[in-house]
């Protein structure tokens, strides 16, 4: 049981469905109306989720997604196993993509991803090795 | 919190409480109590899913009767669009509009002809309001209560115009005041609909103060009068021309089925969705803002769009191959020209929305945020130690829905029949145990006592349970 005040979310995403992107994003934005979260965090907590959730499913073959939330704000981890980011600081620039020619076929990869993250968050760290995967944390406040 | 006034209701005597309503409604606003099917108020849109598919035909719709033309002295019929589709060969809509004169009503006015001023007035919003794209339309009543309770985020791209009912009631109200000189309150301006939703509209409308329209009819109920009085008609202008009422070209009459209202606005750059359930994960994916370059967005509750709404008659989809025939020979649009009382009546007519909507968070289970992190808690355990097969059973659509229900103190967990059904193993068990241990007096009163513990807890589940006499009885036990 999570601490007095705080509520621990967890979601797997599974890997290369992408019908199924976008359900943790969907489910927690449910759950943050009914917590009585503000349309405003709640706004960009969906899109950044969003964005985050579909970049797990089109670069790193799926992963989970840990959601912790108070009233004071909401804490989002995105951990993947897949092939890293290279170069972060390019791949945080808008118009940046390194998707394959069949994902932008698909209508994404179109290089907003982490720009639109970075957007909507307060304050977001991004932790990858090459080969190993990455962790993206992301903090919105209320 | 207000306007939650509905055109829905339910006929107790005719409800089994059987569980179709609460599978099929979109905002999960009807639970099975006590046998019978309950409408929760705030949680319900008036979308008509529920009269759709109860087999008992427990759920109806108010409306008025057409003995609601003898409370005025002059009636102005306001045929919706999808009402022309309701027929089988009639391709001149001035045949429907003048058999509607012989039901009773002493004048006309399509709600068509004020859609296509509508459309005008649409793509002048959306060239002035980029900052505003996607433009939602506000047309359909049930989309603008969906958004208003579940979609805030969204309620700014809404189009803050009065839909063309409002338009329709306003223009004609200009014309027979100026025509017969009567005051307001004898004059009646009588909506002919396809749906419950414009029936709640009438009387609680969003975006506007207060709707002009006076009374509203179904279309289900004036068909078969309507049937004979076409037969009327037909004779009654064999020999004469027949009186052209109509007012509407190809983009009004479209109005009726989805699409018509974005071929309205002549733009590549829009979405129509019909269907409630398609019209969620619409809102859903624009909340997220999944799709970009688009300026319009047209939803409709029915599939199909109005023509798919319950009060209807014919099949939606025969009904939108219907609307196409009767649209062929007609000019893309007619309501602006000059001479038209449609064009000469709106001129001063306030096209704009002149209230604002706002945000109601009926879904929320808990008076704060913290309230509501704890409740989420309790429903994340209630809803683990449920079999998660949403039988509905309980009367609650979902699993999650019971354990909801269960945190806001509506029901008990003992609704669920499995729950129900671990506990009868339990007390059978126990009584056996008691029945066994009989032949031994030590033994009896041990078992006797812890029965009649379990009793009392089970039984008093919706009640708080009586921690302390339990503890009581524990220490008589030591």
């Amino acid at each position: 049981m999570a601490a007095d005040n705080t509520i621990k979310l967890h979601y797997d995403v599974p890997n290369d469905d992408f019908t199924r992107a976008g359900e943790a994003s969907s489910d927690l934005k449910g759950k943050l109306k009914q917590m009585g979260i503000s349309p405003d965090a709640i706004r960009k907590v969906s899109i950044a989720l969003y964005e985050g959730e579909i970049n797990m499913v089109i670069h790193a073959n799926g992963g989970y997604i840990d959601a912790e939330i108070s009233e004071n704000g909401l804490k989002l981890v995105l951990c993947d196993t897949g092939p890293g980011i290279n170069d972060i600081v390019q791949a945080t620039q808008a118009g940046f993509s390194t998707a394959l020619e069949q994902t932008r076929m698909l209508g994404f990869g179109a290089g907003m991803g982490l720009p639109n993250m970075l957007q909507n968050t307060d304050d977001m760290i991004i932790d990858s090795i090459v080969g190993v995967g990455t962790t993206i944390t992301m903090f919105i406040k209320m | 919190m207000e306007n939650f006034y509905h055109s829905i209701y339910l006929d107790k005597e005719l409800c089994k409480g059987c569980l179709n309503c609460i599978k099929r409604c979109p905002t999960q606003a009807i639970r099975v109590r006590n046998g019978k099917a309950v409408i929760n108020n705030k949680f319900c849109i008036d979308c008509g899913e529920c009269i759709r598919i109860c087999p008992h035909y427990a759920k109806l719709a108010k409306r008025d009767t057409l003995e609601i033309l003898d409370k005025f002295e002059y009636t102005v019929a306001l045929p919706a669009p999808s009402l022309y589709t309701q027929f089988n060969n009639i391709k001149d809509i001035n045949l429907i509009l003048n058999a509607l004169l012989g039901l009773g009503f002493d004048d006309v006015f399509e709600v068509s002809a004020a859609a296509e001023l509508v459309s005008e007035a649409t793509i002048k919003y959306i060239a002035e309001h980029k900052e505003q794209w996607p433009i939602i339309s506000s047309a359909c009543p049930s989309i603008v209560r969906l958004v208003r309770v579940r979609f805030p985020n969204l309620i700014e791209h809404l189009l803050p115009i009065k839909a063309p009912i409002e338009i329709a009631a306003e223009i004609a109200l200009k014309k027979v005041t100026e025509k017969t000189g009567l005051p307001r309150n004898k004059i009646g301006l009588i909506f002919i609909t396809p749906c419950p939703a414009k029936v709640t509209y009438s009387k609680e409308p969003l975006g506007i103060e207060k709707s002009e329209i006076d009374g509203v009819l179904a279309i289900k109920d004036i068909y078969p009068l309507l049937l004979e009085a076409l037969k009327d008609t037909v004779k009654e202008y064999e020999d004469s021309p027949m009186p052209e009422l109509s007012e509407s070209g190809k983009i009004g009459i479209g109005w009726s089925v989805s699409g018509g209202e974005a071929n309205g606005i002549v733009s590549d750059n829009y979405l129509a969705a019909d269907g409630i359930s398609n019209v969620i994960k619409v809102l859903e994916n624009l909340e997220d803002e999944r799709f970009s370059g688009l300026n319009f967005i047209e939803l409709n509750a029915c599939a199909g769009g109005c023509v798919g709404g319950v009060l209807t008659v014919e099949n939606p989809y025969i009904a939108q191959t219907k609307n196409k025939r009767l649209k062929k020979y007609l000019p893309v649009k007619v309501s602006s020209f000059n001479n038209r009382a449609t064009t000469v009546y709106s001129e001063d007519v306030d096209f704009d929305w002149n209230k604002e909507i706002v945000y109601e968070p009926v879904f929320r289970i808990g008076n704060n945020v913290i309230e509501g992190i704890n409740n989420l808690n309790s429903v994340e355990k209630i809803v683990e130690s449920f079999p998660g097969l949403d039988c509905g059973s309980c009367g609650a659509p979902t699993c999650r829905a019971l354990a909801e229900d269960i945190v806001r103190g509506e029901a008990s967990d003992t609704a669920c029949i499995y729950i129900f059904k671990e506990y009868f193993n339990f007390l059978t068990l126990q009584l056996s145990t008691l029945t066994h241990n009989m032949s031994d007096a030590s033994d009896a009163g041990n078992s006797i006592a812890n029965l009649e513990q379990s009793l009392t807890s089970f039984f008093n589940k919706d009640a708080a349970p009586p921690e302390k006499e339990e503890k009581e009885e524990k220490k008589e036990k030591k």
